[in-house]
């Protein structure tokens, strides 16, 4: 079992969460997230003539957790959908798993990562 | 308990079948749905019941009516100028930040009662002790003595001495009078809580809306309203009809401004406005839709503001004031709006237009009785570049923090007004103005002394209302200090000033809204 956080852009949340509905990944946790980085803003914030920059970037933080052999496909969904080519894109990890349960089968391990559907 | 119910239903059928029996029993005049037969001859009473009506009693009543326009034009005026408190309150606490929401709006709200205190226990005395007898409001003359002084060979009022804590002015003119005047003086209190918020000690705002009302504000007020030196700079010195301000273009909002400009300079600016080079921060408005509807209650509210100044609802002229102060109001926001758009920043900034339609009413609540509705859309034009203008130069030029622009909405835009006053006035009104014979009119119709009598009362204006603020704010400072703490102001003063949040429940990024001073 891995764990893959993927930041994301906010307005690109909506097409990543169809996107994975289409792969069959339905289950994942976000978060309304600010970060630091290297996005300027284009003088489009402003407030009585003096421009603010954007010393604050609003981002998603999804955190995925899916068997080993849907990684791969996990990954490539989200670096395909998320792509917009601006520099501030997000970036995605990739940590291992020890062990997951399910709280209300009380199911662990791969069986708790497996969909309703799944025979 | 079911006994009890049917008492209850037993004592409703009965009044209600009492009441039905009555109406036809009692009734000797046939209900009138048009509103024709209501009202005649009958409503009058003659001076001795049984006798014939004289004209006599008929044209006593006709004063008495008079009368009573005139005082309910006055009050119900007063109301509408009460409920700017409110407009005040909710731009100045949309166009600053949630983490000092409680504050801002405990100052908006007591405020009122502390002007009203000061103006009650000696504010209107200093005002109105000596403006003579209350021409429109029943003619009550007990508020008879101004203090005056010679110079020059003419006599100079400076404030009056009757009618303290209102004793011997028990007159329902008097008190009519007396509660227009007093929304009016808190209108002008309330305008340095925008400037000075985010940073200003409570305490020390506490003294400062004691001292607005007793000192600061009637003083000058008498000057140009109370029958003292400003108003008679026509008959003494010929300049026209003196310092002529119709509904306080100088008296009220110039007044504040000044304040404000002299407690927001003392004070200093909010950390993080300014950096170390000098360019300014931006800190945005945490609300625009309360800065928006609060400009609409000041909008409204100033229909009662310009007309209500006539102090008489049988003045007709009420009708073009309150249309030169809509005209005004739209042209102020026009500018302000086109200004910012077209030639300054590319983009229509929501508080810049709100301060140009208030630059525009505050601009012509000096002359809206006197100039043509032409002329009044000019002031509001000028008024609308004139406000986004002054903004960036205190902003900028002066580094003199002013979070919703109260200097250059009510300071500026003040001065402006007076000065079209002197410009402007057509000479269509005010035969008789401040005792001098002749209506007013400006320097662009023939009278260049008016000009000069406005500009005289703006110089007065800066250096009394200047100065005596500046003693005011350094008593306060010496007393409990001005300024809150670093951190207090870091944290939002919400819970250390006023112990609990504004908007509790709701998590605030506090340390995203201070920006870095780089």
């Amino acid at each position: 079992m891995k764990k893959i956080e993927a930041i994301i852009r906010t307005s690109k949340f909506d097409e990543v969460k169809a996107a994975l509905h289409e792969i069959d990944i339905d289950f994942f946790t976000y978060i309304d997230t600010t970060g630091v980085g290297n996005e300027k803003s284009k003088g489009e914030r402003m407030y009585r003539g003096t421009v603010l920059d954007t010393e604050f970037i609003p981002r998603r933080l999804l955190t995925i957790v899916v068997r080993d052999q849907n990684v791969k496909k996990t990954v490539d969904c989200l670096l395909q959908i998320a792509y917009t080519g601006e520099v501030g894109d997000g970036r995605i990890f990739l940590t291992p798993i020890e062990e997951a349960w399910k709280i209300r089968t009380k199911a662990s391990g791969d069986a708790s990562l497996k969909g309703d559907y799944e025979k | 308990m079911k006994k009890i119910y049917i008492l209850l239903m037993c004592l409703v059928v009965a009044f209600a079948l009492t009441s039905i029996f009555s109406s036809y029993a009692l009734a000797e005049k046939k209900p009138d749905p048009a509103g024709t037969a209501t009202g005649t001859a009958t409503e009058i009473a003659p001076a001795k019941t049984g006798e014939q009506l004289s004209v006599t009693d008929v044209a006593n009543q006709a004063g008495h009516n008079k009368v009573a326009i005139n005082i309910m034009w006055t009050l119900i005026t007063g109301f509408l100028v009460m409920f700017m408190q409110a407009g005040f309150a909710m731009v100045e606490t949309g166009l600053t930040r949630a983490k000092n929401v409680a504050h801002t709006m405990a100052m908006n709200l007591m405020i009122y009662p502390l002007g009203m205190i000061g103006f009650f226990v000696c504010g209107f005395a200093f005002m109105f002790g000596g403006v003579g007898a209350l021409g429109t409001l029943g003619g009550f003359d007990g508020l008879n003595h101004e203090l005056t002084i010679n110079l020059f060979g003419h006599a100079f009022g400076l404030f009056g001495t009757k009618a303290f804590f209102l004793s011997g002015g028990y007159d329902v003119g008097v008190f009519a009078l007396f509660l227009f005047q007093m929304v009016f003086m808190d209108t002008t209190a309330t305008i340095p809580t925008g400037a000075m918020a985010e940073r200003w000690k409570y305490s020390a705002f506490f003294l400062y809306g004691l001292a607005v009302g007793t000192i600061i504000y009637p003083i000058y007020g008498n000057w140009v309203w109370g029958g003292g030196w400003l108003a008679q700079l026509g008959s003494n010195f010929g300049l026209g009809h003196g310092h002529v301000d119709f509904a306080g273009s100088s008296v009220v909002h110039m007044t504040g401004g000044v304040i404000a400009l002299v407690g927001a300079k003392m004070l200093g600016p909010r950390i993080g406005k300014y950096n170390k080079n000098g360019s300014p921060n931006a800190i945005p408005a945490h609300s625009i839709p309360m800065a928006v509807i609060g400009t609409f209650i000041l909008a409204f509210g100033w229909f009662g503001f310009n007309p209500g100044s006539t102090l008489a609802g049988t003045d007709l002229r009420i009708s073009i004031i309150a249309t030169n102060t809509m005209i005004a109001s739209a042209f102020g926001a026009f500018a302000a709006c086109l200004w910012m758009w077209w030639f300054r920043t590319k983009k229509p900034d929501v508080s810049m237009m709100c301060n140009g339609m208030l630059a525009g009413l505050v601009a012509i609540t000096a002359p809206c009785a006197f100039v043509n509705v032409g002329s009044a859309a000019i002031i509001g034009l000028v008024a609308g570049v004139l406000v986004v203008e002054s903004s960036f130069f205190f902003e900028r030029t002066l580094r003199i923090d002013d979070p919703v622009g109260a200097i250059s909405v009510h300071g500026v835009n003040g001065a402006w007004g007076v000065l079209a006053l002197g410009l402007f006035a057509d000479g269509t009104y005010g035969d008789g103005w401040n005792g001098v014979t002749g209506t007013v009119t400006g320097l662009f119709y023939g009278n260049g002394g008016q000009f000069v009598a406005e500009f005289i009362g703006v110089i007065a204006n800066l250096v009394y209302v200047g100065g005596i603020s500046w003693v005011v704010f350094k008593l306060i400072d010496m007393i409990v200090g001005n300024r809150v703490s670093a951190k207090t102001e870091m944290d939002g003063l919400d819970i250390p000033e006023m112990g609990a949040e504004g908007y509790a429940g709701i998590k605030l990024d506090k340390n995203a809204e201070t920006p870095l001073s780089r």
